[in-house]
């Protein structure tokens, strides 16, 4: 448990990636499988379901600290962590054992589930009394459910190629989807031998970054395939063994939420992939994104939403046929094999080949780019031809190519109560993008939501305020807005080392999750974008 | 104001203007370069009794910074002591503080909530060692921040020479040029106006927090953050800063030694001010005492980074 501190440590203090990749690589070949496997576990997200409730621990934690409730209260404002609130306020421990991180989890945390009160009591009150304070912070932060560090998943994953030779794109494949936390497991994930048997498990998806040069300067039209970027949820078709297994790009399940795909999927012979978007389709086009909110999130699907909100899969790429890996092939072939599969399956209309934009030179291109809202599309996807289907978010051969090139999803983290009609309600808000691990507060904007969504992200302030300060709450990191606006420069004044010109909220993304958004190196390849802006207002939004 | 009495020098309690000024001895050099060169400063020895139309007034050592004092008052056998800013814990820049018998305690209460309990400042600044060492290994210059007057020089007095050469910035140089004036020991530091570029990566540069990030801490390159200071207990705080690390050490006391300190004085009454007054307030009440949250006209030591600010070069 010392050791996976000291980690836990070791990614708060820095703010360098490579700092944290190689601290993270010291732990994983330092550490036995069996904790490594915890250690992934944790750090790559998941968490264990909530063990004990929060008014208990504070309740338990007070009382062994002997500090009266409301004393604990003001504690815990100060501090805004209950994990760390606790860990402050119990008294110094001598210092004790080490027991290993698996033994923790698996013979102290686990079994909580189902103790009766006086039981979890009991142990929690014990299993305080034998960690040191930085032990206890970390045990009590597993136990809250609330564990986030500095690291993301993805230098997890850097950190385990890192560590076994294994490609990070073989590391990501085998992290998706579910696992158990096992040395079996842990070994397995540093395998040399590539060849996964898991059946349901999807490829990591490929991702594009945003185009934000002229499209000329990418060279010859004719080695690049244009098609609409739709906006739905991007999915991973997985048709293999008999079975359907239906991926988000969060690694989410979503096997039967979508049963009409699914239905049409049987249909695929075993060892199919399809990588696409699940639209909300009437006709020959999309429905607005927010008929798609209607199913998202539903489990149980009634006929009556079926029938107002039909999804199809929209079929960008093929990347398995035949169970074989075509993910090295180029794009031209993948395309020409996946339009011969869908012509050849009777899907009724629930498996789409995703329209090309034609056109033989870029003049052609700019113009479809230009109806893209009309067609209901965001903008343009542009891929070359000959490009294999790769891991992650690459440059090069991928790019999107949005319509409006000024706007960025950021993430909430600063709320203070607007004044007029809105005083009292939290309205003013400052946004952040990912600058490695961290949020960088980017630029503030004040509303432009429905005054119902600012219901709703009022109360979600109040419910997820992490620290407050004067006014300005710290909240959650959780929300994602799509921030529009109209120009953009270097500033040395903030923090970010860009201010930018009118920004508002052009909307809330429900759809993404706050590590899906955009980072600080995104927001600076917009400056050599953007239409030249004048002055930008001083600073305020860092 | 005609007269004032001075516990020490930091901004938030001091006042400019006064006719004239009253302060413990060993602080009044520090004091003249917060004030007018010209302002006229008394300084009396620790202990020793002014009498103030009918009060006796003493300064009493509070721990806190060079000079810094405690204010007794007394009167027809009445006595009342006005801590100002102090802590317990040793620190070998100043004289120690001293607990006073009194009547009515009116102490600061900064750190007063339980979460605040200072490790070992010997600990501290071991990690802050191994830190620098770590840092020059890296390649990148070592930049430790606190404020300009009382815990940079506490810092400087902590930090071992053979590691690497110590540097200051402006403000802190004023400061600690005060401190050896009134004979304070401290290691050898040079301005970094004055020192050798190759000498940055190896060395720590003691500055002010508010030079973090600006143009003047720029001129190092690769650099390694930290912020001392006793908000750094919390993880959030150190977050906030924007610092790489955060080495909690404080000049005001902790919570055990709030509650300590009280206990010494035998005080009856208790005014808690500058900083969590309601806390200490209803803490007391609940444990029997007769204590009062008072307002003062100050913002609270919150940090001394606006002030420090005033005294940076324009960047
Ligand atoms: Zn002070
Ligand atoms: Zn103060």
């Amino acid at each position: 448990m010392k050791a996976f501190a000291r980690l836990y440590d070791a990614l708060d203090e820095t703010t360098s990636t490579s700092e944290k990749v190689a601290a993270l690589a010291a732990y994983f070949r330092a550490a036995p499988p069996r904790d490594a496997a915890w250690a992934v576990h944790f750090l790559s997200g998941r968490r264990p379901k909530r063990l004990v409730g929060t008014g208990r621990l504070r309740a338990w934690a007070a009382e062994e600290a002997g500090v009266p409730e409301w004393l604990f209260e003001e504690s815990y404002a100060a501090v805004g962590d209950l994990a760390e609130t606790i860990s402050l306020l119990l008294p110094e421990n001598p210092a004790s054992g080490d027991q290993p991180l698996s033994w923790w989890v698996e013979q102290r945390l686990l079994p909580l589930r189902g103790q009766d009160e006086a039981a979890q009591k009991l142990e929690m009150l014990q299993a305080w009394r034998e960690l040191g304070r930085r032990e206890r912070y970390v045990w009590t932060k597993l136990i809250t459910g609330s564990f986030r560090v500095g690291a993301s998943a993805r230098l997890v994953v850097r950190a385990l190629a890192e560590v076994s030779g294994v490609d990070e794109g073989t590391i990501t494949h085998r992290l998706m989807g579910a696992w158990e936390p096992s040395p079996e497991f842990f070994e397995q994930l540093l395998a040399p031998d590539t060849r996964d048997a898991d059946v349901g498990r999807p490829y990591p998806f490929y991702l594009a970054y945003q185009l934000e040069r002229e499209p000329a300067s990418l060279g010859e039209a004719g080695d690049w395939q244009a098609e609409w970027k739709w906006d739905g949820i991007r999915s991973q078709l997985v048709r293999r063994a008999g079975r359907t297994f239906l991926w988000s790009r969060g690694e989410e399940l979503l096997s039967g939420r979508f049963p009409e795909v699914e239905e049409a999927a049987a249909l695929l012979p075993d060892g199919t992939v399809l990588d696409g978007e699940l639209l909300p389709w009437s006709g020959a086009s999309p429905l607005p994104f927010a008929e798609l909110q209607r199913r998202i999130g539903r489990k149980a699907v009634s006929r009556k939403i079926l029938r107002e909100v039909p999804v199809v899969l929209v079929a960008y790429d093929l990347l398995e046929e035949g169970a074989q890996d075509l993910r090295g092939r180029p794009l031209a072939e993948r395309r020409e094999r996946l339009a011969r599969l869908l012509a050849g399956t009777s899907s009724g209309g629930r498996l789409v080949l995703s329209p090309a934009v034609e056109a033989a030179e870029w003049t052609g291109i700019v113009a479809a780019r230009a109806r893209a809202r009309e067609m209901g599309a965001e903008g343009l996807m542009l891929k070359r031809r000959s490009s294999s289907y790769g891991v992650g978010r690459r440059r090069g051969d991928w790019w999107k190519w949005k319509v409006d090139p000024l706007s960025v999803d950021a993430v909430l983290m600063y709320a203070q109560p607007g004044s007029g009609r809105r005083a009292g309600l939290y309205t003013d808000y400052t946004f952040g993008v990912w600058d490695g691990d961290r949020l960088v507060p980017f630029a503030k904007a004040y509303s432009g939501l429905s005054d119902e969504e600012i219901r709703m992200v009022d109360a979600f302030v109040r419910r997820h305020t992490l620290e407050k300060f004067g006014p300005v709450r710290t909240v959650k990191p959780e929300l994602v807005f799509e921030l529009a606006f109209e120009g953009i420069q270097r500033s040395t004044r903030h923090k970010s080392g860009i201010a930018v010109r009118f920004p508002r909220i052009a909307r809330w993304r429900v759809d993404k999750r706050a590590e899906e958004a955009d980072t600080l190196e995104q927001v600076r390849s917009l400056l050599d974008a953007g239409p030249a802006a004048g002055a930008v207002p001083g600073p305020g939004t860092s | 104001m005609d007269r004032a009495v001075v516990t020490h020098a930091h901004r938030d309690h001091v006042a400019w203007g006064c006719g004239a000024y009253l302060a413990a001895a060993p602080g009044v050099e520090v004091l003249r370069r917060r004030l007018d060169p010209a302002a006229r400063i008394r300084g009396v020895p620790y202990g020793e009794a002014v009498d103030m139309g009918g009060v006796r007034v003493s300064l009493h050592p509070a721990g806190h910074i060079l000079g810094s004092a405690q204010v007794r008052l007394e009167h027809e056998g009445e006595i009342w002591v006005v801590s100002g800013d102090y802590k317990t814990e040793p620190d070998p820049t100043c004289t120690p503080f001293e607990p006073v018998r009194c009547h009515t305690f009116i102490t600061e209460c900064t750190f007063g909530l339980p979460i605040y309990r200072w490790p070992a400042a010997g600990g501290v600044l071991a990690d802050i060692h191994a830190w620098w060492r770590a840092n020059q290994l890296a390649g990148k210059t070592t930049l430790l921040f606190g404020y300009a007057l009382g815990k940079a020089q506490r810092l400087i007095a902590g930090l071992d020479p053979a590691v690497g050469p110590i540097l200051t910035h402006g403000a802190v140089e004023r400061m600690t040029a005060a401190y050896r004036e009134a004979g304070v020991p401290l290691p050898a530091t040079t301005h970094v106006a004055a020192s050798d570029r190759a000498t940055w990566k190896r060395a720590i540069v003691v500055a002010p927090p508010s030079t973090d990030g600006s143009a003047w801490a720029r001129r190092f390159g690769a650099q390694a953050t930290a912020l001392a200071s006793g908000w750094m207990a919390v993880r959030g705080a150190r977050r906030r800063s924007a610092v790489d690390r955060g080495f909690v050490i404080s000049d005001h006391v902790d919570w055990p030694h709030l509650l300590e300190a009280i206990a010494q004085t035998g005080a009856e009454r208790v005014w808690a001010t500058h900083g969590y007054t309601g806390v200490l307030e209803r803490w007391l009440r609940e444990h029997g005492m007769d204590a009062l949250a008072i307002e003062t006209r100050y913002e609270g030591e919150r940090d001394d980074a606006a002030a420090e600010a005033e005294e940076a070069p324009p960047s």
